[in-house]
């Protein structure tokens, strides 16, 4: 008993003397990354000393049903296309050969695109097909208006826009799963008497599925959580969850809407959430098969 | 390969290559224009003579530095350590560096917001008050997925065990075997971590907006209200930057590779 | 085998087994011949296991055969007709990878019936031909399971059943061991004999491994910078290699001095018949370790450097006067005495030998 009892405060001790290092680690994130998401969390049910569920309520209202119905549109439709897209470009990247160079400009301008455009994506297109853009004005010469009444300032700017940035992450997050068949399943259907045709729609796309799926739900989230292209680009009003962050945040003060924002924020970690969660039990599917 | 498929190929990469290169050659041409016609560079130059653009541009790449430093500093040790003595926490490292992917910057700007007075007093009591660097703490909680996957891999292509048991056996303490042994072997990985944050803080535009700072991307949008050229010539810039800094990665790693290769072909 | 493989009742699982030609292929990759005139021939039913050091372009030649790599010039024909044009989906031919070539999605019966499936065969024949083929390899109790959940013996066991299922015209083994542990490659190689024995398919097995090639074949093909150095029976190849790879490759040699004349070589003083391709005066003679003796003698010019205990057989390490180091292979009862440092008298009993010139062997 004493004995036991020693071993576990050996062992405790064993622990502390191992996590000790840690410590900077832990503390850095907590401060900046669990206590920012627990105050989400508590400040959507309580402030200022008292629990309501009333901002979860305001989620229901039309403004921010609305909001939430564009955003899942905006995600969903970005989603599907850019997964489409992106996997064909995936399969043009994968049977060039690994070390060309053009691969290698292909995919480091993906990364760039996918991750890091935000901004200036959205004056990119801005310089493409705004008002004064260089497309524009191209066919503006053949009597077409490609600006129109200014649709890149709208949700359907934003398909565009976002779709942009959608194929290149796709193609990122597939490639790997692409490059996991193996050139002896090919191989294998194809001496059992396989066409190339039958090698895709019963060895290949099966194989593919999961990990398309699951690429397709990320091409999701990332889409629904995206700010800083709708921000540039849409400045009048607030059409989906993110803008309508962005005015709760900076209207909290003059119009009393302290709190909506958590509740928006609450509501973005949810929607968030579950689709990463899906993603993750697909994609642990397909790790086990394209290893 | 049949004929057919290579032609489809050749289209397919035109009709992808044209929907992804146009906007970026429209805006080169964009950020030419002068307002009254014809071409200048004055966008261009702008990006380091600007009263309003330069200093956001120090701000941004400040930033950077600051940040990539930080990073380095906090995850390289963990994750050592969590690899040679505490296996038993690598889990939870790996969750809570790969959770910013799933908690979008927009909540944590919206978190952080309500503990505000919390943050000022602690940035005031480490005399960064008002300052943009202040920005460098969160930034660092983004760079973390991508630090963490670009040093995991290069982690995992050593036996780190081993090594650690070597330089210690032979007399190294702890600190010694770190920044002596396993450091000069994972250096691929820290650069390409390192890379990447810098590709993540120069194009960082939510939570500098959203707290009121005044930072590259913050810059530009404003501009982009009065002055076009400036704004497309300053975010093409950030860009270009990205895409250069990650393809001088993939090209040095390639290098690496063939060099293998040579050595056991010989 | 004493029975020679066209005699075999055809087994009424597989068609009888037809004869394999490859004629005179080259491949060529750049600068590098993989293949340099290769010309093998394979009666129906045989085994031929073709055998050599990695890149000397067995398994290009197993590739072609199967369709899977052309030939830059050269033909391939089964059952004397030409396939050299003919796609590999087209060739029935039943090919078993080195490792990991199971479809993972698919359970291992669905993997067997996949080719079946391609030939449009009916769910519940495609199904009981599977199950018939999982039973020949022993794995009927596995048929649900999925690849990832069997071990690497498993695999290629099912593998072996699915290449077997379409009742191929040819059976493609690519190096089918060499993924697996010494000990279930021993296992599965007389597996694979029986079961190949059993159906009668004429097989092509593609291996560096000179003990595996040894043990299954009926007739080894030893391979050298895409050419056929020597075809012939096991046994036969052992005891009578044509040529210096062969002697070298197959088999552990001693390279003894040796001076011939009038068709006899005196190795260690004792006078033993050479083989076709010796020379015709002073080379080094291949001598087999099996074929030495050692017998302690305090005159002896040759000394012992150490003795290796394998169980059953010792190996003992000598040198010669000269300084040549030699081994000889003794059963342990014999090797019992034999201590480092002793002086020893060597003998060769006297078996016909291969003498080589002793430029190309080098040291």
């Amino acid at each position: 008993m004493a004995e036991a009892a020693a071993g576990r405060g050996r062992r405790a001790g064993a622990r502390l003397r191992e996590g000790a290092p840690l410590l900077p680690f832990f503390a850095y994130l907590v401060i900046f990354l669990v206590i920012p998401t627990v105050a989400v969390l508590v400040g959507s049910v309580y402030l200022d000393g008292s629990f309501s569920f009333g901002r979860i309520h305001e989620l229901f209202s039309s403004t921010a049903l609305a909001a939430l119905w564009k955003s899942v549109l905006l995600s969903a439709s970005t989603a599907v296309v850019g997964a489409v897209l992106g996997a064909v470009l995936a399969w043009l990247v994968a049977s060039s050969p690994p070390t060309s160079v053009l691969r290698r400009m292909m995919l480091s301008l993906c990364s760039v695109l996918a991750q890091f455009g935000g901004v200036a994506l959205a004056f990119a297109f801005v310089a493409t097909v705004g008002s004064t853009g260089v497309l524009t004005l191209w066919v503006a010469h053949l009597g077409v208006d490609l600006a129109g009444s200014g649709w890149l300032y709208t949700l359907t700017g934003l398909v565009l826009v976002y779709t942009y940035f959608q194929i290149p992450l796709m193609v990122i997050v597939f490639l790997p799963a692409l490059e996991g068949l193996k050139a002896q399943w090919r191989e294998a259907a194809v001496s059992l008497g396989a066409t190339g045709w039958q090698y895709w729609r019963q060895v290949a796309v099966p194989l593919l599925t999961p990990a398309f799926l699951g690429s397709m739900l990320l091409l999701f989230a990332n889409a629904f959580a995206a700010y800083a292209t709708a921000a540039a680009l849409v400045s009048i009003g607030s059409p989906i969850v993110p803008l309508l962050i962005r005015q709760a945040l900076t209207s909290e003060v003059v119009l009393g809407q302290s709190g909506f924002a958590y509740a928006l924020a609450l509501e973005m970690i949810v929607v968030v959430a579950v689709v990463m969660v899906a993603y993750t039990l697909l994609v642990r599917r397909t790790s086990r098969w394209l290893r | 390969m049949t004929r057919r498929t290579r032609a489809l190929r050749v289209v397919l990469l035109v009709l992808f290559g044209i929907f992804f290169l146009l906007p970026i050659y429209a805006s080169a041409l964009f950020s030419l224009r002068r307002p009254g016609g014809g071409h200048s560079m004055a966008a261009w130059t702008a990006i380091v003579s600007d009263d309003q653009l330069y200093p956001a541009v120090l701000v941004s790449l400040g930033l950077a530095f600051v940040s990539v430093v930080l990073m380095l500093l906090l995850l390289v040790p963990t994750m050592i350590w969590v690899r040679l003595r505490a296996p038993w926490a690598r889990r939870l490292v790996e969750f809570l560096c790969l959770l910013p992917l799933t908690i979008p910057a927009l909540v944590i700007v919206v978190g952080l917001k309500g503990v505000y007075a919390w943050v000022t007093y602690f940035l005031g009591f480490i005399g960064l008050g008002e300052s943009a660097l202040a920005l460098t703490f969160i930034y660092v909680v983004l760079t973390l997925p991508y630090a963490y996957r670009a040093l995991d891999t290069s982690l995992s292509a050593i036996d780190l065990q081993t090594l650690a048991e070597a330089a210690r056996s032979l007399g190294a303490g702890w600190t010694a075997t770190i920044t002596r042994v396993v450091v000069p072997n994972i250096w691929s990985g820290m650069l390409s971590a390192s890379f990447i944050a810098i590709a993540v803080v120069l194009g960082e535009y939510t939570i500098a907006s959203l707290m009121g700072y005044q930072n590259l991307q913050v810059v530009i949008v404003l501009l982009g209200k009065t002055d076009g050229p400036t704004s497309v010539a300053a975010s093409l810039a950030t860009i270009l930057l990205g895409f250069v800094l990650l393809l001088v990665l993939s090209l040095a790693t390639r290098g690496r590779r063939r060099h293998v290769v040579g050595g056991a072909v010989r | 085998m004493s029975q020679r493989p066209t005699e075999r009742t055809p087994s009424d699982r597989s068609r009888p087994g037809v004869s394999v030609e490859l004629t005179d292929l080259t491949r060529t990759y750049g600068q590098v011949n993989a293949l340099d005139g290769l010309t093998l021939r394979l009666e129906p039913g045989e085994l031929v296991a073709l055998l050599g050091p990695s890149g000397c372009g067995k398994t290009t030649a197993l590739r072609i055969l199967a369709g899977l790599d052309e030939a830059t010039s050269g033909t391939v024909a089964v059952d004397g007709q030409d396939l050299t044009s003919v796609p590999a989906n087209k060739r029935d031919m039943g090919m078993v990878f080195q490792a990991y070539s199971l479809f993972p999605h698919l359970t291992v019966l669905d993997n067997v019936a996949f080719g079946l499936k391609l030939r449009g065969d009916d769910r519940t024949n495609r199904h009981l031909r599977a199950a018939e083929m999982l039973e020949l390899v022993g794995l009927s109790e596995h048929s649900e399971k999925y690849a990832s959940q069997l071990s690497g013996g498993q695999q290629q066991r099912v593998a072996l059943a699915r290449a077997l299922a379409i009742r191929p015209r040819v059976l493609l083994l690519d190096e089918p061991l060499s993924a697996l542990d010494a000990k279930v490659r021993v296992q599965l190689r007389e597996e694979i004999r029986r079961v190949q024995l059993e159906v009668g398919t004429t097989t092509l097995f593609v291996t560096h491994d000179q003990e595996e090639a040894l043990a299954v074949a009926d007739r080894v093909g030893v391979m050298s910078h895409g050419r056929l150095e020597q075809i012939a029976a096991p046994a036969e190849l052992y005891a009578h290699p044509a040529t210096p790879f062969v002697a070298e490759f197959v088999g552990l040699n001693n390279k003894v001095p040796a001076v011939v004349s009038a068709g006899k070589a005196e190795v260690l003083g004792v006078q033993v018949p050479t083989l076709v391709g010796s020379v015709e005066d002073a080379g080094l003679a291949m001598v087999r370790p099996e074929s030495l003796s050692v017998r302690a003698d305090s005159e002896g010019t040759a000394s012992i450097t150490s003795v290796a205990f394998l169980g059953p057989i010792s190996r003992v390490h000598c040198t010669l006067a000269d300084q040549t180091p030699v081994i000889a292979q003794l059963t342990s009862s014999q090797a019992r005495d034999l201590a480092p440092g002793q002086r020893v008298s060597l003998e060769v009993e006297p078996a016909p030998v291969l003498v080589v010139p002793a430029a190309t062997m080098g040291a």
